[in-house]
């Protein structure tokens, strides 16, 4: 009997590759883990019996295209959509014989922090089936931290790997904006979308993301790897400049139980050997959020106009073309990405483009070049990547604003197109606390290396406690 | 007072690339409904756009042959906006950094050449066509139902916009059909107006002659032949300046022509102003072509239709030369030793009747038949110009039916044309002399077509003033 708790990929790998258990064994013990645990959690909005390939399961969020196997991204309007094509992060995956196991839940069109928002019902935290597991890649990170899936792919637009992983109190990588394919991704704002694995462990995050990386023809925003990808090994971090911002450590809204374990890791950092410092990041902080939230409508508006009930996915269908794009489109979409479609035609439109959209760009250019300033001075930028650990489910539903800050901290680089990476650093109130580490554009070896080391010292255990 | 009209343009020519602008779907016409379409230009969930590297090069040729400046830098935008034939509810199109801007195309007329100002030339995609069932107008109000055939949908589109600078529905025409032909040189079009890929929308104004005003226009919208240009042009012109005449304001509105309901009248409708919320399209990145694609799109070129007409103008008249450039028989002409004027004549007249294609034809050959012309009978020459584009065609191989000018050979039946027609010979005498014409006929019709006409009218005469 394997227990699918505790086990990484990594040691996935190694059952195959001693031959202790078959593919086919190891992808029954996790459909075994989903029959038991995910009734409850509602990780998985499509659990895949079959799945071809030789390799260790994964499971996709629901924005991923893969061929023949349903993809709504948690939205009733593309309800029992089965894509043509696969997506190249799908493809990559399946290149190297890793088995999709379902589809993962997510706020509806990755619209959300909360995983509430999906039309399908929430998942629910497995650290404590009461609270959400964050979101928009809420099933993705509990299904790891759950034991329901070895790893996982989640999509980060304004902090949707980097958020639930922390929250779960798994890893989550979001990568150097091109780095990876956006191709069969189901697109919200395309400028800021970016497919992320989410692992047990930075070893197997970093692995993971060496096999979806790198430029794809489908997509032309996407460059090739300036180094290949290191799996970390050291256990110090001798010689690398770890900064503190401060805006970003002393936001409103960070619960102390959160600084107080992020403190304790910056701590553990100058142990280990890194240089400390402290840094500022005012324009950053103070505009990200707001430039997010012009920008990342704008385009979802036109990324959302598809969905018009003519060629696929649901159709209400009354007299006359204005009817029926009206119709189908009010009882598809749910209440956010109504909303946040209002905010973009708004922003978009004449006579205010230049106040919002083009104000927000110009905005987005300060915020790379204060960023870009500080990772001059340093090779790591450190914060929590969430002002609060997991909160109750329906705290924040009927407050959309308070909803948006759960990604205060993870959205500024973001905007500046950094990598991020989230590692669970300690519990406050029995909940995990998550580290987000920031690094330079393409310096993920140097996030997976610090996250490596602190991980190895901190030994944080990921099995929630009430499933141990 | 006398009024001026003022016109402009916007051309849309689609591109012959082989495959779509941003998909690898093969572009063509007549393919059954929805047989050339892949989950991206139908707009599935994730998809992205590639663009055509060849699409956007031979955006730049064009740009080069109207005068254009290129960019160093180009985006495209999104154009956002709702309709069944639109895909991805936006068109990727270029807004405000187009590749192609500030040209100047030389119109050449019969009083001398006019610059034509090009605001810019950008590339776009084309949208998918609806059909419309029911209702029997072929339009969308009153159709029972709307079917969309997206295999149109992604083709790569050139939108040419001139200033208006032009002044008349004659020059209209003239501009739009040299552009064509320039279009077809350059070999990145078509530029078919049946299979629809060229198209062209035109503003019209008028203002009293002498004034730099501009007036409310019109805009005629989907004309799909140079007549019909030429000919809604005129009727706005003049419907226009009797608006204005009888102390009237001419209102913005839009004429639709519907294709295959050219007789009908244009739909009116009010422009509304459609705001399509452009912003840069963020799956791409910006154009940014290299000066060495630049350079040799502008090396490349040759000499233009539009200098071409200046220079034949002056061996034969602007008219003749006009017809041979934009009919694409001019490089034929150049290659056709002769009489000029002849040779012009040929082909405009009986070459383009008998439906050869003029690059096919050997030019020298060609001479030589038409040199010969007067001396073989008519039918030996039809026959000859029919099989002149035919490889290995040799003048020589019909020169051998000399026409009959032997007044020993003709005399008789010249004789037995009069005896049979003493009734016209007699009116003939009487004074009716245009009955010379049908009696030569009938020599003609009695002898095949192989008399001399020159002779058999020499002939007739004599005899029947004798």
């Amino acid at each position: 009997m394997i227990d699918t708790l505790r086990l990484t990929a990594k040691g996935v790998n190694d059952l195959l590759e001693t031959g202790e258990a078959s593919s086919d064994e190891i992808f029954a013990a996790y459909r075994a883990a989903i029959d038991e645990r995910d009734g409850e959690l509602k990780c998985f909005l499509h659990v895949c019996d079959e799945s071809p390939g030789e390799g260790i399961p994964i499971a996709l969020k629901d924005v991923i295209s893969t061929k023949g196997v349903p993809t709504t991204a948690g939205s009733k309007i593309l309800e029992g959509f089965k894509p043509v094509y696969d997506a190249t992060v799908t493809e990559r995956c399946a290149a190297r014989g890793l088995r999709t196991i379902g589809k993962t839940n997510m706020d509806e069109f990755a619209m959300g922090s909360s995983t509430e928002n999906s039309a399908y019902g929430p998942t629910r935290n497995p650290w404590d089936p009461d609270r959400v597991p964050g979101g928009s890649s809420g099933g993705s990170a509990a299904a790891v931290a759950a034991g329901l899936a070895p790893w996982a792919l989640g999509s980060d637009t304004g902090g949707s790997v980097k958020q639930p992983a922390a929250l779960c109190g798994v890893v989550g990588l979001r990568p150097t904006y091109g780095t990876v394919s956006r191709y069969g991704i189901v697109a919200f704002a395309s400028s800021l979308d970016q497919v992320g694995p989410i692992a047990k462990t930075v070893a197997d995050c970093a692995f993971l993301y060496s096999v979806i990386a790198g430029r794809d023809a489908n997509d032309t925003t996407t460059v090739d790897l300036p180094q290949p990808v290191e799996i970390p090994q050291d256990e110090d971090l001798r010689g690398l400049r770890v900064g503190v911002p401060k805006e970003l450590n002393e936001a409103e809204g960070i619960e102390p139980g959160v600084s107080m374990a992020v403190n304790a890791a910056i701590e553990l950092c100058r142990e280990l050997g890194a240089e400390v410092g402290e840094c500022e990041l005012p324009r950053s902080v103070d505009y990200g959020l707001p430039c997010y939230y012009l920008i990342a409508p704008s385009e979802a508006s036109s990324n959302l106009a598809r969905y018009d009930g003519v060629r696929y996915g649901l159709r209400v269908s009354p007299d006359g073309i204005r009817e029926l794009y009206e119709q189908t489109r009010d009882h598809g979409f749910g209440d956010e990405p109504k909303r946040r479609i209002m905010l973009g035609t708004y922003a978009l439109s004449a006579g205010y483009y230049e106040a919002y959209y083009g104000q927000a760009q110009k905005v987005r250019t300060v915020i790379r070049q204060e960023f870009a300033a500080a990772l001059e001075r340093f090779d790591v930028l450190v914060s929590p990547t969430s002002p609060t650990v997991a909160f109750p489910l329906g705290a924040k539903t009927e407050n959309p604003l308070a909803m948006y800050l759960s990604d205060v901290l993870a959205i500024p680089p973001n905007m500046a197109g950094l990598p991020g990476l989230s590692i669970p650093c300690g519990l406050s109130e029995g909940l995990p606390v998550g580290l987000q580490l920031i690094g330079a554009q393409f310096s993920e070896n140097v996030l997976f290396r610090a996250g490596h080391a602190l991980e190895q010292a901190l030994g944080f255990d990921y099995v929630p406690q009430r499933l141990a | 007072m006398n009024w001026e009209p003022v016109i402009g343009c916007e051309i849309h020519v689609h591109l012959k690339t082989r495959t779509k602008m941003f998909c690898r779907c093969p572009v063509g016409f007549g393919a059954p409904p929805n047989s050339q379409t892949c989950q991206v230009c139908l707009a599935h969930p994730g998809v992205l756009p590639v663009p055509n590297e060849k699409a956007i090069e031979w955006t730049i040729k064009l740009g080069a042959a109207l005068g254009c400046e290129i960019a160093e830098h180009a985006v495209f935008h999104r154009k956002n906006y709702f309709y069944p034939d639109n895909p991805k509810g936006y068109q990727i199109s270029q807004y405000d950094e187009p590749l192609c801007i500030r040209g100047s195309f030389s119109v050449p007329g019969p009083d001398g050449a006019t610059e034509i100002g090009i605001v810019r030339a950008h590339l776009e995609e084309d949208a998918a066509k609806n059909v419309h069932m029911g209702g029997g107008e072929g339009r969308i109000h009153g159709a029972d139902r709307t079917l969309v055939d997206f295999n149109r949908a992604g083709t790569p589109l050139v939108e040419i916009v001139t200033q208006p600078d032009l002044r008349s529905a004659e020059q209209t025409k003239r501009f739009l059909q040299l552009l064509r032909q320039t279009v077809r040189e350059l070999g990145i079009s078509d530029a078919e107006m049946q299979e629809g890929s060229m198209r062209f929308d035109v503003n019209v104004s008028v203002r009293p002659e002498g004034s730099d005003e501009l007036r409310t226009r019109t805009e005629l919208k989907n004309i799909n032949s140079f007549n019909f240009a030429s000919q809604g042009i005129e009727r706005e012109i003049q419907r226009q300046i009797a608006i204005y005449e009888s102390g009237g304001q001419v209102e913005q509105e839009t004429l639709h022509f519907v294709p295959g309901h050219e007789h009908a009248p244009p739909l009116r409708s009010k422009e509304e102003a459609q705001d399509y919320r452009y912003f840069p399209e963020p799956d791409l990145v910006p154009i940014e072509p290299p000066l060495e694609m630049v350079e040799r799109a502008r090396a490349e070129l040759g000499e233009l239709p539009s200098a071409r007409i200046r220079r034949l103008e002056a061996e034969l008249d602007f008219g003749l030369a006009e017809e041979l450039v934009t009919s694409g028989r001019d490089g034929l002409y150049e290659r056709t030793p002769g009489d000029r004027r002849a040779v012009a004549n040929v082909l405009m007249n009986e070459l383009a009747a008998a439906g050869v294609d003029p690059s096919a034809v050997d030019g020298a050959e060609l001479g030589k038949l038409i040199e010969a012309r007067d001396r073989i009978p008519r039918d030996a020459f039809t026959r000859a110009l029919a099989a002149s584009g035919d490889g290995g065609f040799q003048a020589s191989d019909y020169l051998g039916e000399t026409l009959i000018a032997d007044e020993a050979e003709l005399d008789p039946v010249i004789d037995q044309v009069l005896a049979a027609n003493e009734e016209h010979a007699a009116a003939y005498r009487a004074g009716k002399e245009g009955l010379l014409g049908f009696l030569v006929g009938q020599v003609m019709k009695e002898t095949r077509g192989r008399a001399n006409p020159r002779v058999v009218n020499e002939r007739l005469r004599e005899k029947l003033t004798s």
